[in-house]
């Protein structure tokens, strides 16, 4: 035993000190470089700038994800002036010229959020890090993209939101370093009701199966509201796990409780299975209380229209956006990105494109890609021609407000497309708010 | 790696491992792995995987639910971030602390049973643990959200001493904020300590019995030996180590979701051991280093990426080897790390380290033979 604490004692100290030593001058050699930028990833005088794409490329939501970034490699081009423009032509007020951005050719990485928030972090910290980008964006989860946005927080660059949905993300957990285009459950609420109102009347029984995680509890709370404004009844509210696969468990209660409507606050996969089971069980054939039973899917999307096949015909729901759409900026954007891959684009895709040419946008407009002038350019502008009418920036909770479609699965599709018919385009001040309902508080420019 | 277990080699290689591991901003720059990020994770699932192995490659337990304790740890963490002190030292004692009462109760029952039924019962504990943690839980969870800090948390010690600033605080180390080098490094003198408590372990006489129970168990029985406290003592220290690690993570990245403790990240543990090298001091840490620079950087090469590595190539050619080579990286990469994981236990059993011990002994036999003439020959091994 004596021989082993010699050991320890002389050479452990030695070795230890000496790698110690080699530890501590290593991040002085480092860091030189971070310290001596005025901001995190400074461009500086490079001829490029680097954007960050993070979606999800495996899991539940990899068809959105693959999408969005499709969406985002075309925006790249648009800006540095290849391709046919696209929303280049169409933007009101439009400071690029399609030479990049404030000079600067702009490059991307790719990263896969795996929708999960530890993968998605980790990811984007590489893109920070490692790559240096001075703006990451993704979607397709809330949970993802508010742990997102408080990373961009915390590390002082900006994160432009793709697709989602929770009031949390722009409500209670409004970051100044996050910003949101797409629409939220509120919106959905307020732009659903009046429809609901007019399609199932006033005296109705609301059963709602919720996907268990922040989106889907805003969701709920979002439509309730809205239906007991409209003197609903609430039978009854059901968590379900995300991914649950299997919803029978879930769906067969709802037979014997006297709801007449079921509102699925599901997506995605969820959705697609959920919403099959229902019709599967037979819900739709049903009569309740002397009225026909009806399935409400308050956040749609074409990719699930597609997934869930027949059995979208005449619900109800709302979205961001939809391809058919007949003004310009639509169509400029359908054009070019059918030209490139051959069908029309998802409203995951639309965001995440618009976000894109937004930041790039307000760098120009700043003059400087210093985020704390890049926040300030973004807030409180106002922008049309992207396919949402006259859109506005709030500079309270960085939502954008716009124009809401309600859409209803479509009875006679003309093309495996053409899934949603828009019902109506609810005009952007019938779903605004006061940004203060939800809480939150966006932080300081500096960090 | 040593040839012979002695006190001094295993002093060299101590010093070895601590210099190899806070040199590592300097040596993983080629490979373009040398940011904080990755190398916090490198630190941090090289402390759970040793740990694992103080269970699987002593005991022979195959534990397929440590990624429970690992979760456990991350929300105790988080939890004294919001109630005490952005302080990392508290969080990282509690951590420690909570994870190992939560494995005394789980190995208590599990240990009941040895083999396959013993890893379908921690299985099975941690899928519990994972759905209690996403639905049941969520008040203390926060379900799929994740855990997450907030600025009107209390913080009780941190509201005594210091003024409330503009943001949420950060996690500090005394002043020192936890993220990027420091944070690293924070990470990486808890990995030494760790392997070196795992080296200790390894060669005391407590290390001889839990090898003995990988060995024989039943003749451990027979000679009128208990093994069940000899087990239980080493699944409740690997679960601290994962407890541990689990700390680090909200340490360096101050979230806790669900999905840490979900079977996956447990199967994860097992491969990187398995990859490293079984019952090896250094295997495990070689394992985490490989599977987690896999998934972070071949996940993110794209199409643009690979065109401008194979621009050398002819224009028709260029395009078969990307969309050949695309298959393996950017979403591929799980198959990319299957196949060198199948390549590994097909031909190299016992994992990396044994392929850096064939190659030495190869070298070795060749210098034998060169310079010894009169020696004796060389017996097998």
């Amino acid at each position: 035993m004596d021989e082993i604490k010699k050991g320890v004692s002389r050479r452990g100290v030695l070795k230890g000190g000496t790698a110690l030593a080699a530890g501590l001058a290593a991040p002085t050699f480092f860091m030189r470089n971070v310290f001596g930028a005025d901001f995190r990833n400074n461009p500086g005088d490079g001829g490029t700038v680097t954007f960050g794409f993070n979606v999800p490329q495996t899991g539940a939501y990899a068809d959105e994800g693959a999408d969005e970034l499709r969406a985002y490699q075309l925006a790249v081009k648009h800006i540095n002036g290849e391709g046919d423009g696209g929303l280049l032509n169409t933007m009101q007020p439009l400071a690029l010229k399609g030479d990049g951005v404030l000079g600067k050719k702009v490059v991307y990485v790719t990263g896969d959020t795996q929708t999960k928030s530890d993968a998605a972090r980790a990811s984007a910290k590489r893109m920070i890090e490692k790559d240096g980008v001075i703006m990451y964006s993704g979607g397709s989860s809330s949970g993802v993209a508010i742990a997102q946005q408080s990373l961009a927080q915390e590390m002082g660059i900006v994160f432009m939101n793709g697709l989602t949905h929770s009031n949390d993300t722009t409500g209670k957990d409004k970051r100044r370093y996050g910003f949101r285009h797409f629409f939220n459950a509120y919106m959905s609420g307020a732009a659903l009701g009046p429809v609901l109102e007019s399609e199932m009347g006033k005296e109705r029984r609301a059963y709602h199966l919720t996907a268990d995680y922040t989106w889907g509890w805003t969701q709920e709370e979002s439509i309730k509201n809205t239906t007991e404004g409209l003197g609903w009844q609430t039978a009854n509210a059901v968590k379900t796990p995300l991914g649950a696969g299997d919803f029978s468990q879930y769906i067969t209660p709802v037979l014997n409780s006297g709801a007449d409507v079921l509102i699925l606050n599901h997506y995605g996969k969820d959705m697609i299975n959920s919403l099959t089971q229902a019709v599967q069980f037979g819900l739709r054939d049903k009569q309740v209380n002397g009225k026909d039973f009806q399935i409400v899917v308050p956040l749609y999307s074409r990719l699930m229209a597609q997934g869930a096949g027949e059995n979208i015909k005449g619900i109800f729901g709302t979205t961001n956006w939809n391809w058919s759409l007949q003004d310009a900026g639509s169509q400029a954007f359908v054009k070019s990105f059918g030209q490139e891959y051959g069908f029309p684009p998802s409203q995951a895709a639309h965001t995440c494109y618009v976000q894109t040419l937004l930041y790039a946008n307000a760098c120009q407009m700043a003059g400087t890609f210093y985020p704390p002038e890049v926040i300030k350019a973004l807030e409180g502008f106002e922008f049309d021609g992207m396919g949402n009418g006259k859109t506005l920036y709030r500079a309270e909770d960085h939502q954008c407000f716009k124009d809401v479609l309600v859409v209803k699965g479509n009875d006679n599709p003309t093309s495996q497309f053409d899934l949603l018919e828009v019902v109506q385009e609810v005009p952007r001040s019938q779903v605004e708010y006061d940004a203060s309902i939800f809480g939150g508080e966006l932080g300081p420019y500096e960090v | 790696m040593m040839s012979k277990i002695t006190p001094q080699n295993d002093n060299v290689m101590m010093g070895l491992f601590a210099l190899a591991i806070l040199t590592m901003p300097i040596w993983l720059m080629p490979i373009g792995a040398s940011y904080p990020d990755l190398m916090q994770k490198f630190a941090i699932f090289g402390i759970f995987a040793i740990g694992f192995n103080i269970l699987f490659g002593l005991t022979g337990y195959l534990s397929f639910g440590h990624a429970a304790f690992l979760g456990v740890g991350s929300y105790t963490a988080v939890w004294s971030f919001k109630l005490l002190s952005m302080n990392v030292v508290p969080a990282v004692i509690f951590a420690v602390l909570v994870a190992g009462a939560f494995s005394f109760l789980i190995g208590f029952i599990s240990l009941r049973r040895s083999g396959i039924y013993f890893s379908i019962l921690t299985l099975a504990f941690a899928q519990m643990s994972y759905n209690l943690a996403y639905s049941v839980l969520t008040p203390i969870t926060n379900g799929e959200t994740g855990l997450q800090l907030a600025k009107s948390d209390p913080r009780i010690v941190d509201a005594m001493f210091v003024e409330v600033g503009a943001g949420i605080p950060s996690t500090n180390f005394f002043g020192i904020a936890m993220s990027g080098y420091s944070g690293f490094y924070f990470c990486a003198v808890l990995l030494i300590i760790g392997f070196y408590l795992s080296l200790r372990i390894t060669r005391s006489p407590f290390g001889m019995m839990l090898k003995a129970i990988k060995s024989n168990q039943n003749r451990m029985s027979y000679t009128g030996l208990n093994t069940r406290p000899y087990a239980l003592t080493a699944f409740v220290i690997s679960g601290m180590y994962a407890g541990l690690a689990g700390s680090l993570l909200a340490v360096t990245d101050p979230l806790a979701g669900a999905e840490r403790m979900q079977w996956t990240a447990s199967g994860e543990v097992v491969l990187m051991t398995i990859l490293g090298g079984v019952g090896t001091l250094l295997g495990p840490m070689l394992g985490a280093v490989i599977i987690k620079y896999f998934e972070n950087i071949f996940s993110a090469f794209n199409e643009s990426t690979l065109n401008n590595i194979f621009a050398f190539l002819p224009d028709g050619l260029q395009d078969v080897v990307v969309s050949v080579v695309g298959l393996f990286v950017g979403e591929g990469w799980h198959l990319t790390l299957g196949l060198l994981f199948m390549v590994i236990v097909i031909y190299l059993p016992g994992g990396l380290v044994e392929g850096a011990q064939r190659i030495r002994a190869y070298v070795l036999k060749k210098r034998e033979k060169k310079s010894a003439t009169s020696h004796q020959p060389q017996i097998a091994e």
